[in-house]
């Protein structure tokens, strides 16, 4: 039963892993991270890591999304406010 | 490089590459069977040594706690590196908020959110804390906590309150206790080794297997290493916040007051 589930949890990491790369608009390119970060945690817990699958619950699916979404919120405005400079000029 | 070019080389590097893989995989051992010494020695030795139920806490933080402490410094340098780059830039002003209400118009929170997101702040520090005290007795440690701890208080902004986040848990703030937990970890090692001749050799009393109190010196060093990561990722966490939030370019401030006074006054004026 638990080779079975190991076997499984490793092939939905490598679906995953080919979504996140797969996913080429950033913001749903987070979404798909973040639920890869819920895969990771499947896989390290049928390993018998459940204290690497607790930190990677916190990191991959929250800390990660939020910081990229940030991210992309900050360049967002970067990129309107020189639009609107060069829209003046 | 055309295409085509493009696509030939990177299936014969791909096809390479795999070559490879499938080469080295071929020679380990079958899935399942662990051939190192370590592991099974570890579980023979640790409990009765280290009186630790959890034997990764006993590796992490007394058998290679020299490593860990590197580890922890990456961390630390990394959270301060961030923190660096995310600083108050010369051109950008930090716009303070003057309400409460700014702020929460910007999130734009229901009800249901707000309210589960403040019920769950509580149960996830707790958690948190759980997780770091119990660390040399089931999985789980500083790290894990730390990062536990810190998500309980982001669990604020997602509640819509980045008001009280930044009043929690200020710049100042995480920055110290990001420090003193990066600091405490060396003060054990220190002790150790003014007590007794080697850094970060145990010098508490070990205790009874299977008790909070046990482990010797290992629950104190996940309260540190606690601290640092809780401290260190909140720290980072709150600074992409306050630069989403709050840190506009100053240009911009300075843009909209001129087109704003140029639409009151004449428009003869339209340099920029």
């Amino acid at each position: 039963m638990i080779p079975l589930l190991q076997a499984a949890a490793l092939v939905f990491v490598a679906c995953g892993g080919l979504a996140v790369v797969v996913t080429r608009e950033p913001r749903r390119q987070m979404v798909v991270v973040s639920f890869y970060g819920l895969l990771l945690a499947i896989l390290f817990f049928v390993f018998q890591a459940p204290d690497v699958a607790l930190s990677v619950i916190v990191i991959g699916t929250v800390a990660l999304p939020l910081m990229i979404v940030l991210a992309l919120t900050k360049v967002r405005e970067q990129a309107s406010l020189r639009e609107q400079r060069e829209g003046h000029q | 490089v055309s295409g085509r070019v493009r696509h030939a080389v990177f299936l014969a590097s791909g096809a390479a590459l795999g070559l490879l893989l499938l080469w080295a995989v071929s020679g380990l051992s079958p899935f399942g069977q662990y051939p190192g010494p370590y592991g099974t020695i570890l579980n023979r030795i640790a409990v009765p040594q280290r009186h630790v139920t959890d034997v990764v806490a006993a590796v992490t933080f007394d058998y290679r706690g020299f490593d860990t402490l590197g580890e922890e410094f990456i961390l630390f340098v990394a959270v301060s590196g961030t923190a660096l780059l995310l600083r108050t830039e010369r051109g950008e002003t930090d716009v303070e908020p003057q309400h409460a209400e700014d702020v929460d118009a910007e999130a734009q929170v229901g009800d249901a959110l707000h309210a589960l997101c403040y019920v769950l702040v509580a149960p996830i520090f707790l958690l948190g804390i759980y997780v770091v005290t119990h660390g040399h007795l089931t999985p789980g440690g500083g790290f894990q906590g730390g990062t536990i701890l810190a998500s309980a208080l982001v669990m604020l902004y997602l509640g819509g309150e980045f008001a009280s986040l930044k009043r929690l848990a200020s710049s100042e703030r995480t920055e110290m206790i990001d420090a003193v937990g990066a600091g405490g970890y060396v003060v054990v090692g220190l002790a150790g080794l003014i007590a007794t001749g080697a850094f970060l050799q145990n010098i508490v009393p070990l205790g009874p297997i299977g008790e909070l109190y046990s482990a010797g010196t290992i629950p104190y060093i996940n309260l540190t290493v606690g601290l640092e990561v809780g401290g260190g990722l909140l720290l980072i966490l709150s600074e992409f916040l306050r630069q989403t939030l709050q840190v506009r370019a100053s240009a911009q401030a300075k843009h909209d007051q001129s087109s704003s006074s140029a639409r009151e006054n004449a428009p003869k004026q339209d340099g920029d």
